[in-house]
């Protein structure tokens, strides 16, 4: 099983906080991740997902690039962070 | 809500909606730093406006957990480049309006300059790092608050001169 959060504007714009996908017996990547999302959703989704300064993050920490997921993980994406 | 993490003796976080005391803050770091010289600390405020917009609501959202692990972390970089004996961060979610406090960081060292450095270096990463978003409503409608550029430079400003 894997968790998948969306905060703040993506959230918004997706319509969604949260969901969970059942963990492919193929292994997956947070690119394939993203791209398979993008697909299940539709042109909406990829809008919002490839936007330039969208955030990932894999288990509450933030990632660069593409990155080998395993069962369990808890993936985000987000806006970049406007606190303080 | 509350939120407390002790990452490691002196380091205290808290996430939380309610408002906060500032002079009960800096006793309560004053008391984890007996013998200590110097306490900085820094209020953060609600704006009236920003960016020539007139702000009636700020709401602040987070990602629970990731934003406590988070600021633990910055502070513990904090404790790590300078010698701090005590430091402590409170940050406020939910809705705010202008004039509130949003923000808390108090730093206790032996010296004023490790004391000043390392609560700007802490409300520096803070900004660019925790996960915190905010959205205005005022006399223009609701928007997400834009990351801003000049942060950004702040931030990066500390690794060029943790670099030399």
């Amino acid at each position: 099983m894997l968790t998948v959060l969306f905060f703040a504007r993506v959230r918004e714009e997706l319509g969604c906080a949260s969901l969970e996908l059942a963990w492919p017996e193929a292994g997956l990547d947070l690119d394939r991740l993203q791209e398979q999302l993008c697909c299940e959703h539709g042109d909406g989704w990829r809008d919002v997902l490839t936007q330039d300064n969208m955030v990932r993050a894999i288990n509450q920490v933030v990632v660069t690039g593409n990155s080998a997921l395993r069962d369990g993980d808890e993936i985000a994406f987000f806006p970049p962070v406007t606190g303080g | 809500m509350t939120t407390t993490k002790a990452a490691q003796p002196g380091i205290t976080v808290k996430v939380q909606a309610a408002d906060f005391d500032v002079a009960q803050l800096q006793k309560s770091l004053l008391s984890g730093s007996a013998g200590e010289g110097a306490i900085t600390t820094f209020t953060g405020y609600v704006r009236r406006d920003n960016e020539n917009r007139q702000v009636d609501v700020l709401e602040l959202e987070h990602y629970p957990g990731m934003t406590e692990r988070s600021i633990t972390e910055i502070v513990t970089q904090a404790t790590a480049r300078w010698p701090v004996l005590a430091a402590s961060v409170v940050h406020r979610v939910g809705k705010l309006a202008p004039g509130d406090q949003i923000v808390w960081v108090g730093v206790a060292s032996s010296h004023r300059e490790a004391a000043f450095s390392a609560c700007e270096f802490i409300m520096d990463y803070l900004k660019t790092r925790a996960p915190f978003w905010k959205k205005e409503q005022g006399d223009k409608g609701e928007s997400w608050v834009s990351a801003r550029q000049s942060d950004n430079k702040r931030a990066a400003r500390w690794q060029e001169e943790g670099a030399e």
